[in-house]
């Protein structure tokens, strides 16, 4: 911690302290420094903090993976890609991979759905708004344990309050931890209620700013209520479905509270119908196996995964919110050569002037940023930069 | 300060600057460095030991003072985790990690002595020649290693007894008594047969099942196998395949749970299962003294269930915990004594009174604490006597090597598929097989 960069300026201004008749020419050397370094200083707690808990386990959990290590024995031999070659060879590796594509798949989908559903109804003019969008908030502030212990009562097979009901109704009873799929779905429900509200306030949020002038000009066009949804709250929001889908999208693919909570053992059931691969990960280093070589390589593959899916997610999420009708837009590109060249122009005009090239980044996003007034008949650019 | 004279505002902000990272580096490394476990001694030779345990071990505030009282240079403090599984995570992690933090005594239990024993220069050589006799025999052969080295004194046990609904029995024309249960039962020579011929009877006469689920029937039963997965001698583990001891046991049991309807079909612990109790699901169950607590927990409101002092095919034990005194430690022959102290008979006779724990000690079986309690719930059943004379049927410890539990995993989930979920016994025999292959052992 010691060495971080921000103490040398005050070592060195400590230093010249008794030679004042340099003191103009440093506090000129350090007004660049603070220009150029603050930001930097500012926002570095994050990083450093994200480098010694994130950064750090992700590369020393690839170290782990190359070797053969024991919970208890430690590091053993270097294996190289043996444990991921093992891994692959598992089929439970696979059947977990199975099971978590689908409860992701019934659980994200539905999900996303319901909430922008649930936004668009809280974003009408309702009478005590307030009460019912904490409303919707009240799932996730319930622990998930607590959600799993109550779910798990309701879903039970042979006394749980679901088959139960199915059953006043003449319903067969649901095997809701005999049949695979009927267990996948108990878990997205468990996930869906803890998560779906809090989407919805996302997408609410994001649908509060859309430009109300928007709504009246496709009023004027003639356009119904669904009309209006599809060709003005969709594409306007944009932005937000892209970020709520990757987050589910991350989440959905790491569930295991619910899935610990299921059953007695939380390691899936009898044949493994439900274990998600983080449950498997977890299983392979703390179960019977303590196999970290394994488990490291086993949250190695995912981790890759995750990326993988979220890079096709943002592109088919792209595809899909930027098609319809819609007035010229200027895409980010765009948007970003016009800042460069504006940047630029500034360093050229003015060098003195350092603080220049900082403003537009430095400017609140609520306002409209400078080069808008280059176009100012486009309301699309505005709401590039707003993000 | 630095620039005291005239300090610019761009001056200021970085200081500021500064003293926020210095801050930040300071509260990290303040993190990093609150290992405090406690246990240093201080200038007069005072010192303080730590005992970590979890769920009960009947170990109150007083009785560890009264340490005190004998020996004023300790003091003891109890560290208590809400489940064994978090004290599990706990003690394997720390000692992973070199030891830092453990408690100088560490409670854990049997089922994790075959993984802990893989490594036992973890832990300190507790043997000590005035303790012997002290303990069942079978309890101080679970935590010796082969090569003679004791790395835990035995505290509770779990000496396996029937427990039976007396009310289900009368309706389906059973004698209730529990005497009479026992001999019909096969008194002293009963059998898994004789267990499960008995359930037939009643099944046929009754709605509920003769037990609750086979995986723990079957767990009663693979107890009793010297070393059912793994070769005693060397610990490597038997091809599953070829076991035909444990192939044997896998067919009686399902074919007494599916085939002649005895089983209820449920997974301990689990949600129904635990219904199960209020819904008269099944009419008997193995049952150590900590079990009869659950069956109290569950069943409450519900008369009739009572202990019948017979064991198919012997004894069995289930469960049962040890005190552990981690090499790391830096009191280690104090936490030593500590620990000697904690498990003796004195000390235990006052543990099962507090938390009920079955003492492991011959002294505090046949001490009066235990001779003469009974247990209300279950008809005021003489619970002291019963589990004692169990404790005496109990031959041996099996033997339980490094990959006990992952093979035996693989044949619970056998039994479940089956018991569960209806699946066909071969087909997830086969399962098993697998599942035991895709161990790479």
């Amino acid at each position: 911690m010691a060495v971080l960069s921000p103490t040398q300026p005050t070592h060195r201004r400590g230093s010249s302290e008794p030679r004042p008749t340099r003191r103009v020419g440093f506090s000129q050397r350090l007004g660049r420094w603070d220009v150029k370094v603050s930001p930097y200083l500012y926002i570095s707690p994050f990083f450093i903090l994200f480098a010694l808990t994130g950064l750090f386990p992700l590369g020393y959990t690839a170290f782990v993976s190359m070797h053969e290590w024991n919970l208890l024995g430690g590091q053993g031999a270097f294996v190289g890609l043996q444990n991921y070659s093992d891994v692959l060879a598992q089929p439970m590796f696979w059947k977990t991979l199975v099971n978590t594509f689908s409860i992701f798949l019934l659980s994200t989908v539905p999900q996303v759905i319901l909430a922008i559903t649930i936004a668009a109804l809280l974003d009408q003019n309702l009478r005590a708004a307030t009460f019912w969008r904490m409303g919707v908030l009240i799932p996730y502030v319930v622990a998930p344990v607590a959600v799993s212990m109550i779910f798990g009562r309701m879903f039970a097979d042979n006394y749980g309050l679901i088959n139960e009901l199915l059953g006043l109704v003449g319903i067969d009873p649901v095997g809701w931890h005999s049949d695979r799929l009927a267990s996948h779905v108990a878990i997205a429900t468990m996930v869906n209620f803890r998560w779906t509200g809090y989407n919805a306030l996302i997408f609410l949020a994001a649908m509060q700013a859309v430009p109300r002038e928007l709504y009246e000009a496709a009023v004027i066009d003639g356009a119904g209520r669904a009309r209006q949804f599809f060709s003005v709250t969709v594409p306007q929001i944009r932005a937000t479905i892209i970020f709520v889908v990757i987050t589910s999208t991350i989440g959905g693919l790491q569930i295991f509270d619910e899935v610990r909570m299921y059953d007695p053992y939380g390691l899936g059931g009898p044949d493994r119908d439900w274990m998600t691969t983080v449950v498997y990960l977890y299983d392979v280093a703390w179960g019977n196996q303590k196999n970290f070589g394994r488990a490291s390589a086993v949250a190695w593959l995912l981790f890759l995964l995750i990326i993988v899916i979220g890079m096709i997610n943002f592109l088919i999420t792209r595809r899909i919110s930027t098609s319809g009708p819609k007035g010229p837009k200027v895409s980010r590109r765009h948007t970003r050569r016009l800042l460069a060249e504006a940047r630029a122009g500034a360093r050229a005009g003015a060098p003195a002037t350092a603080a220049a090239p900082a403003a537009p980044r430095a400017a609140p996003p609520s306002f409209p940023p400078p080069d808008a007034h280059d176009q100012p008949t486009d309301p699309t650019n505005h709401r590039e930069d707003r993000r | 300060m630095l620039n005291s004279t005239r300090p610019t505002r761009r001056a200021r902000r970085a200081v500021a600057a500064t003293a926020g990272v210095a801050t930040l580096a300071l509260a990290l490394t303040a993190c990093g460095g609150s290992g405090d476990s406690g246990d240093d001694a201080s200038a007069d030779g005072k010192i303080t030991l730590t005992v970590a345990t979890f769920n009960q071990f009947g170990y109150t505030d007083e009785l560890l003072a009264s340490y005190t009282e004998d020996h004023p240079n300790v003091t003891v403090k109890q560290v208590t985790a809400a489940t064994s599984e978090d004290a599990r995570n706990n003690l394997t992690t720390k000692l992973a990690a070199g030891g830092e933090g453990l408690a100088d005594v560490e409670g854990i239990e049997v089922d994790w002595l075959p993984e802990l024993m893989t490594y036992p220069d973890l832990f300190e050589d507790l043997t000590d020649s005035s303790l012997d006799g002290r303990w069942v025999d079978w309890k101080v052969q679970q935590a010796t290693t082969p090569d003679g080295k004791l790395i835990g004194y035995g505290t509770d046990i779990g000496p396996e007894a029937i427990c039976y609904r007396s009310d289900l029995f009368k309706k389906a024309g059973l004698p209730t008594d529990r005497k009479k249960v026992a001999e019909l039962l096969g008194g002293d020579d009963a059998t898994w047969q004789d267990y499960f011929d008995l359930g037939k009877k009643f099944v046929a006469k009754s709605d509920s099942a003769w037990f609750d689920g086979a995986v723990p029937t079957y767990q009663g039963m693979v107890n009793q196998l010297e070393g059912a997965y793994e070769d005693p001698a060397t610990g490597e583990p038997k091809d599953l395949k070829t076991n035909q001891d444990v192939k044997d046991l896998y067919d009686q049991v399902l074919t007494a749970s599916v085939d002649d309807d005895l089983s209820a079909g449920l997974e301990q612990w689990g949600e129904d299962w635990q219904a199960g109790f209020q819904n008269d699901a099944w009419a008997t169950m193995l049952c150590p003294p900590w079990m009869t607590a659950s069956i109290e927990q569950y069943a409450g409101g519900v008369d009739g269930w009572d202990v019948a002092d017979v064991f198919p095919g012997g004894g069995g034990n289930w469960g049962g915990s040890f005190l552990t005194v981690p090499a790391s430690g830096k009191n280690t022959a104090a936490a030593k004594e500590l620990a000697a102290w904690l498990t003796s008979p004195e000390t235990q006779e006052q543990a099962y009174k507090n938390a009920n724990t079955f003492p492991s000690q011959l002294d505090a079986q046949a001490s009066e604490a235990v001779q003469s309690s009974t247990n209300d719930f279950f008809n005021d059943a003489p619970v002291g006597p019963i589990f004692s004379t169990r404790a005496q049927a109990i031959e041996g410890a099996p033997f339980k090597g490094k990959n006990y539990f992952a093979i035996h995993q693989a044949v619970q989930n056998a039994l479940n598929r089956v018991d569960l979920n209806g699946d066909d016994a071969e087909k997830s025999w086969q399962g098993a097989l697998d599942e035991y292959a895709s161990l790479g052992l």
